[in-house]
């Protein structure tokens, strides 16, 4: 029969294909499983050197398939295996050590030191909020209970006496039955204050306006608070009392803010690229400075949630939190080596 | 029959248009495709309550260390661990060489750079702290609403609706990006594993059985013959006689083999014509194409 002949005639099958390629996608499928089992350290060297030979093997056997082969399973296997090859063998380039050891002495203050010009802003904005709300609750005391909801408060409004102001700030009687609950307090403060970064930064997308009105108010209510201390002749200890932390918690205020903002504005204003890339690449940045956020919001759950509490001395207050505002923006800002490449 | 045949094809184009360019830089289309919004949710689902499954187990043990111990400072851990575990389990899932969440494995999707590139830690982080925004606005809009009771009912429904746009922002873009995809240059692709399932009629005694004249193989193209082998592989008997009876009145021919047998044969000699067909530079997409 002529047309029997002529079906088994080309020299090139399908099927001799599959026989003579098949072993080497078995080897690299048991190769990448064990890979994302145990790491790249579980390989041994002959291992390593068989990977990028059976990747490209698999990848070639792949654009052949697709020439030539119509089997459905093997075509949905080679595309599945070449997927998982090519993210692995592209994928990891260093440990998680080495990763995280390259994000804290460079990634993670470049990534503060690239937002500069919104942590400017912010920070500004912060400070427009103090000084909107202290100047209002100066002259007329009412305007505090606009701004300071009175289950924030706890208390500490125009109305409270010096003595309980003082008391709040753990020099009165009261401060010393609290100090049990104090770890319950830090971790109750951090995992707030992260909550509030964390929305600040994420609703930077809006155009930064969400932002921007979340700082706002972060500088009211310092500045109504401030108010109410200073009218009573308590300024110098109050600011001692937020300054041991504060210092700390509103730079990681700002740097939220200023990661929000800076989505924003590429969304808004994206340059030479278009709008997606640009978001993208602000939001990198951002997410490497969030990163930083949430670990300054540790820092200060714990200096507010135990410094504070167990030092009392105004001075040493003020020195502390001098201390870590020195040592945020010492490690941030100064210029490193690795810059210039 | 042109009704089907625009169906059909209406049918591949929106497949089609899930499938994104993805060239290695070994220059082979690695053809990735979109995961569907329904798989992205319910990788989710998974994923809270395995999260919520942990914590519940994390608390019973919190709970008995504090009655042992009498002491709060277990309380401070589970808030802590609390808030690690809703966190990092994203952000530590999504950084492993699987980029995917239990969830998502199950469901067979993965995390991917949109630019090709490697997907990097700040790309994970930015992606998921943006979810806690697109789970929890409308939860906190429907909360703020129940909380206080001099909003109006249209304010509160104006809030989750807005905050709604937002979290469900993956169902009005193309390529299925939620905000933080967007914000982090990522996407999520199908990374479903297949297994290398042996050939099928390949011996000649399987394959050879009956012969088909030319005029009888040139009435399917490549989607009928991948078709049938999803039905040969699947050897559903009752599909196989459906898809059987179909074929022989499709090219006449009377009921007179064991459909399998039919079958097998039919398959194999369509599959060498049409994979001829491919190395003549000739490919047959279906049966209303040209032959």
């Amino acid at each position: 029969m002529p047309a029997q002949r002529s079906v088994d005639a080309p020299g090139f099958s399908t099927r001799r294909f599959r026989e003579e390629r098949e072993a080497d996608w078995v080897a690299f499928d048991a190769l990448l499983a064990k890979l994302e089992k145990k790491g790249a350290t579980a390989l041994t060297s002959d291992e390593l050197l068989q990977l990028p030979i059976l990747y490209r093997a698999t990848l070639s056997s792949l654009s052949i398939a697709r020439a030539t082969s119509l089997d459905k399973a093997l075509l949905d296997h080679l595309e599945a295996l070449s997927m998982r090859g090519y993210f692995l063998v592209y994928g990891v380039r260093e440990s998680r050590a080495a990763r995280l050891r390259r994000f804290i002495l460079y990634d993670w203050p470049a990534a503060v030191r690239a937002v500069w010009k919104e942590t400017i802003v912010i920070a500004l904005v912060i400070l427009l909020g103090a000084i909107t709300s202290w100047s209002l609750v100066a002259s007329n005391p009412e305007w505090y209970y606009n701004f300071v909801p009175d289950e924030m408060a706890g208390g500490r409004d125009p109305r409270a006496s010096v003595e309980y102001l003082r008391s709040t700030l753990g020099h009165g009687p009261d401060a010393e039955s609290e100090r049990s609950g104090l770890h319950v307090f830090a971790t109750f403060l951090f995992t707030h204050n992260s909550g509030v970064s964390i929305m600040s930064f994420a609703l930077g997308f809006a155009f930064g306006v969400p932002t921007l009105m979340l700082e706002y108010y972060q500088g009211i209510w310092l500045g109504a608070m401030l108010a109410v201390f200073t009218s009573k002749g308590l300024g110098v200890d109050f600011g001692g009392w937020l300054f041991i932390h504060g210092t700390t918690e509103l730079f990681a205020a700002a740097l939220s803010g200023a990661a929000g903002l800076r989505i924003g504005t590429a969304v808004l204003f994206p340059g030479a690229c278009g709008r997606l890339q640009a978001a993208a690449h602000a939001g990198r940045t951002a997410g490497k400075v969030m990163v930083g956020v949430i670990a300054m919001l540790l820092v200060a759950g714990l200096l507010e949630g135990f410094g504070r509490q167990l030092i009392t001395d105004t001075a040493m207050r003020y020195g502390i939190g001098t201390l870590m505002i020195a040592f945020w923006f010492g490690y941030y800002y100064i210029p490193r080596r690795e810059d210039a490449a | 029959m042109t009704d089907a045949a625009t169906a059909l094809a209406k049918r591949r184009a929106a497949q089609a248009g899930k499938v994104r360019q993805f060239v290695t830089p070994e220059g082979v289309d690695l053809e990735l495709r979109i995961a569907s919004a329904s798989l992205r949710f319910g990788a989710l689902i998974v994923d809270l309550t395995l999260i919520a499954l942990v914590l519940i187990l994390f608390s019973f043990g919190a709970a008995y260390a504090g009655f042992a111990s009498g002491s709060d400072i277990v309380l401070s851990i589970w808030m802590l661990g609390a808030f690690v575990l809703r966190t990092f389990w994203f952000l530590g899932f999504e950084l492993g060489a699987r980029a995917a969440t239990p969830g998502k494995r199950l469901m067979g999707i993965r995390v991917v750079a949109r630019d090709g590139g490697r997907l990097t830690a700040d790309a994970v982080v930015a992606r998921n702290l943006i979810r806690e925004l697109e789970l929890f606005l409308p939860m906190m809009m429907i909360g703020n609403g129940a909380a206080e009771d001099n909003v109006a009912g249209w304010t509160i429904l104006a809030g989750v609706i807005w905050s709604l746009t937002l979290s469900l922002f993956l169902l009005f873009n193309r390529d299925r990006m939620r905000m933080g995809d967007l914000i982090a240059g990522t996407w999520v692709v199908m990374a479903q594993r297949a297994k290398l399932d042996s050939e099928i009629a390949t011996s000649e005694a399987e394959g050879g059985a009956m012969r088909f004249s030319d005029a009888e193989l040139s009435v399917y193209g490549i989607y009928e013959l991948q078709e049938l082998e999803r039905v040969l592989r699947t050897r559903d008997a009752r599909a196989m006689r459906e898809v059987a009876d179909a074929i022989r009145s499709k090219i006449g021919r009377p009921v007179a083999e064991e459909d399998d047998v039919f079958l097998l044969s039919y398959y194999r000699q369509l599959k060498e014509r049409l994979e001829r067909g491919l190395l003549f530079g000739k490919r047959r997409e279906d049966k209303y194409a040209s032959d």
